[in-house]
């Protein structure tokens, strides 16, 4: 219970920052937020003794009870780890948006109320062992990094991107939920413990392959996975905080987190191994080739990231092989999952530094060009040693924890081709050729990104600001993440069993028993074998490239422009906005004569041919009453008004034939005893002919030459149709009872439960009171509307007239 | 444009209280016989259009300062209002609830919570009916 209300503390406690915002001016609200993580994280860190020796802890709050929904907090080591990071990384952000954001400037309560949404939200995805709750945390990740992209929303480029990756993440979350349904009609459970118990039944059911692809598409949009990764750049228009945050150390993790949270599901399948890895894999290489293009530092760090997580996934996929290994513990195929959490783990450290650098850099010389930038290192020498470190961290160079995690990397994609089922054998070797080459420009945009910004020839006149150190406030947060690089480099194996190995113990289930089973130990020296040689080569080859990068740079204008997948979005966008625009305006003219042909149509086909297909129609005289004189005379006056409504030629007259019609249904009501109906038909013809009345002096004369009302055969036949279906449908109601009539229902139980005696009224207001309640909604709609319209024309006409 | 009808003038004085007076009987009356919030509204508002057709839109407004897009809206939030009562008491949506109490003057009688919603629906229907025509009708 109150584990689950953890994940609700920082949703909780926005409610009170627009006060505070609004009250306490003097103080930057940052600080009150900053309580928020640190609480968190020390919470989380109390769980970390239990939890590292495998044991999970679990709780649960009911949500919808009858549709079996509910919360549940499972902490395990995978949900405690990206817990802490998430606190964690939360607290050194909040501080570092402190001195980022202006406290004068900046509408603080919005970023801060968005930002603590967030954090609830991930918290919500990553410990959710509901698959429908999980799903509802991972939209709200989309919609609270929605916000924040357009935090800055007088921007244009803020609220493109903000709404490219809402429609990007939107799209993959619903298909995720898709899958999360298929799975769980799947295993009859909506809890993800209970399928992962029955895995194995659940891998020869037809929908596997299915639900396992669209899962992934969740996952792979999330995680900004090629070829979904174009909004990640766009996304870069966001406060620093925000990307360092989201956009490197958490949110895109999700897909992350879903994929290895699902592998024991879906580790069995053929299609699983290859989608993870390969386009892991792909955008491995895809997002650091492209990230040497990019001039803007936060764009570097983007492609970046994505090629980062791409590493991580498709060290994920490989370590979904090992379930197709026999005793696996014992082979090389071990490693992957421990890489990847590995990894991942490190990534959070250095590329959350360079982020703060970047905006850093951005905040004191007032430029993210990276063509604009140099010759700072001088200038901000604590900047640059935490660039440096980063940096040197992501290029995998010793003695930095990047090195330690590349170098099982490496090891994890060269046992990949050891692997001998799903045609691994043929094409394996291409894994480790394409890591290899990933890596190299790994290397370069890592050294491209902190020597072109800090050495060279400083160019003041092409900054706006005169650059200098950032304030010491702005600076720790990055020093701690950067200092973290340096001694997780010098203690992998007390991070590895603290929070590495029971994380892994949740990707990989089947093949330990305990955290203490899992036989990996991390070391830097592993004495002169292929991977030390492949790290040679990238350190060579990557820092040749490096030096001749104007020379080759030219190669990425080969490609033109309008073939990228951006212009493609940009293209789909149009589409759904222009072109689809279009064809509604076809057929919806605005005319209401066109709609209600449209719908009287429809309705009458669909009826009179159900009724004909089903062989409904039928017709009895049986038990009806007998006809009196009376009745036939008021159908006289009922039709010749009718008539008269339709062939008068003055409006006055129309509106009084139209006030008989009223009159004399009412009287109808009056002989078959219903006072209720009467009483109410009576009062509506007189407000609805009084308010012709009032109206009537404003209605336009019925024009002269239209003196003969054209004849209209569609019309005609549609008005022809819509009687002859009412009439058929009141026959055959009347003449066939498939049901006994809920007329006794209603009179045995209208004193004793519904406290009443008038049925009618009864029924308006308790049997069928939803009803009622939506008339009087549609009621409300309808009078706002005509107000809205009629007050909408009246300021037009003024604004007419001033501008006469 | 309005012309001085003394005869119509004054005969609405007495006639409007007739009707409205009625109205809410119609209204209350409405559980045990025929009437209930629909048509007590409805006749209401007649009576209202009733002044209107005597008066000027602007006279009936000073003698009647109501704003019917409030009355409207307050009328959705109390059947709104009652409909939910049943949720926080654990029991379904629009679940209503009645017993018998002895009032002063009255006598035995039923309250429902039903009433409370019919009011609801009594304030819409005004509400509506009178926004529709004072807007449609005041607009020259």
């Amino acid at each position: 219970m109150v584990q689950v209300l953890f994940i609700f503390i920082p949703i909780i406690a926005a409610i009170f920052i627009p006060v505070l915002f609004k009250k306490v001016r003097g103080i930057h609200t940052g600080w009150f937020v900053l309580i928020v993580p640190v609480v968190l994280a020390a919470i989380y860190a109390s769980y970390i003794s239990r939890v590292m020796h495998g044991e999970a802890i679990v709780s649960k709050v009911n949500w919808v009870p009858s549709l079996d929904i509910s919360f549940i907090s499972y902490i395990d080591g995978l949900s405690l780890l990206f817990s802490l990071l998430i606190t964690g990384i939360g607290a050194l952000v909040v501080l570092y948006s402190i001195f980022y954001l202006d406290r004068t400037r900046e509408q603080l309560h919005n970023f801060y109320v968005y930002l603590l949404m967030f954090m609830s939200a991930m918290l919500g995805v990553v410990q959710s062992d509901h698959l429908i709750s999980l799903y509802l945390f991972w939209e709200l990740t989309s919609i609270s990094s929605f916000l924040l992209i357009g935090y800055w929303y007088d921007r244009d480029r803020s609220r493109f991107g903000a709404l490219k990756s809402m429609m990007i993440t939107v799209f993959g979350g619903l298909m995720m939920l898709g899958g999360f349904i298929l799975l769980s009609i799947m295993g009859g459970t909506y809890s993800i413990r209970e399928l992962i118990a029955q895995a194995p039944t659940l891998a020869t059911h037809d929908w596997f392959t299915l639900s396992l692809v669209l899962i992934l598409l969740g996952a792979f949009t999330k995680s900004a996975q090629f070829p979904f990764y174009i909004w990640l750049p766009d996304a870069m228009e966001a406060p620093t905080p925000v990307s360092a945050y989201l956009h490197s150390a958490t949110m895109v993790k999700a897909g992350i987190y879903l994929v290895a949270r699902l592998t024991p599901i879906y580790a069995s399948s053929e299609t699983w191994v290859w989608l993870v890895m390969g386009v892991g894999l792909f955008t491995l290489f895809w997002g650091s080739f492209f990230a040497v293009k990019q001039t803007d530092l936060k764009g570097i760090l983007a492609f970046s990231t994505v090629s980062q997580l791409g590493l991580i996934m498709s060290l994920l996929g490989a370590g979904a092989v090992a379930f197709h290994v026999d005793q696996a513990q014992d082979t090389v195929f071990k490693f992957a999952a421990f890489a990847a959490i590995f990894h991942l783990i490190n990534h959070a450290t250095f590329k959350g530094s360079l982020f703060m650098i970047a905006g850093i850099v951005d905040h004191e010389t007032g430029t993210r060009d990276i063509r604009k930038l140099g010759g700072l290192m001088s200038l901000m020498p604590i900047s640059f040693t935490v660039a440096a470190i980063g940096s040197f961290s992501m290029a995998g160079i010793p003695p930095f924890n990047g090195f330690l995690s590349k170098e099982m990397f490496l090891t994890s994609m060269l046992a990949i081709k050891d692997f001998n089922l799903f045609a691994m054998d043929t094409w394996g070797a291409i894994f480790p050729i394409v890591a290899w080459i990933a890596s190299v420009f790994t290397f370069v945009y890592s050294f491209y990104f902190v020597f072109k910004t800090f050495t060279g020839k400083y160019k003041p006149e092409l900054l706006p600001k005169k650059a200098h150190e950032a304030p010491i406030g702005m600076l720790i947060s990055p020093i701690i993440l950067a200092s973290l690089v340096l001694i997780i480099f010098f203690i992998p194996n007390i991070i590895g069993d603290v929070f590495v190995k029971p994380a892994v113990l949740a990707i990989q289930p089947f093949l330990y028993d305990s955290v203490s089973a899992i036989p990996i130990h991390v070391s830097a020296w592993h004495g002169f074998n292929t991977e030390l040689f492949m790290t040679i080569g990238i350190f060579v080859v990557g820092f040749l490239l490096f030096l001749t990068i104007p020379k080759w740079q030219k190669l990425y204008n080969i490609v033109p422009d309008w073939l990228s997948l951006n212009r493609l979005y940009d293209r789909f966008m149009t589409f759904l906005d222009k072109d689809l625009n279009f064809i509604s305006k076809l057929y919806m003219t605005g005319s209401i004569r066109n709609y209600l042909v449209y719908m009287f149509s429809f309705i009458v086909v669909i009826t009179i041919s159900t009724l004909f297909v089903k062989d409904a129609f039928s017709f009895s005289m049986e038990g009806t009453a007998p006809i009196h004189v009376y009745e036939i005379i008021l159908i006289l006056v009922l039709i010749i008004s009718t008539m008269t409504v339709l062939f008068s030629k003055s409006r006055l007259t129309a509106i009084i034939a139209l006030g008989a019609v009223g009159y004399s249904v009412a009287l109808f009501f009056v002989i078959f005893n219903a006072p209720d109906l009467a009483l109410t038909q009576l009062v509506i013809e007189t407000v609805s002919v009084a308010l012709f009345l009032l109206a009537f002096y404003h209605l336009p004369k019925l024009s002269r030459h239209e003196e003969r009302i054209r004849f209209r055969l569609n019309n005609f036949i549609i008005s022809l149709g819509v009687g002859v279906m009412v009439t058929l449908v009141a026959l055959s109601a009347q003449s066939q009872k498939l049901v006994p009539s809920i007329t006794e229902y209603y009179k045995e139980t209208v004193n004793t439960l519904a406290g009443g005696g008038n049925i009618v009224n009864v029924i308006l207001v308790d049997y069928r009171g939803f009803d009622t309640l939506f008339e009087i909604t549609v009621l409300s709609i309808a009078g706002m509307a005509i107000l809205g319209m009629i007050q909408l024309r009246l300021s037009r006409k003024e604004n007419e007239h001033e501008n006469k | 444009m309005k012309t001085n009808d003394v005869i119509l003038k004054t005969t609405s004085h007495v006639v409007f209280f007739i009707i409205f007076l009625f109205s809410i009987h119609v209204f209350l009356a409405g559980h045990f016989a025929p009437g209930g919030g629909f048509v007590g509204g409805l006749l209401t508002s007649s009576a209202i259009v009733l002044l209107l057709l005597v008066y000027d839109i602007k006279t009936v407004q000073k003698l009647l300062p109501i704003n019917y897009t409030i009355m409207t809206a307050s009328g959705l939030v109390l059947a709104l209002g009652t409909a939910s009562i049943g949720m926080f008491m654990g029991k379904p949506f629009f679940k209503h609830y009645f017993d018998h109490f002895y009032l002063p003057l009255i006598g035995d009688t039923e309250l429902h919570t039903a009433m409370l919603f019919d009011t609801g629906v009594y304030l819409v229907v005004v509400g509506v009916t009178l926004t529709i025509i004072q807007s449609i009708g005041g607009d020259d």
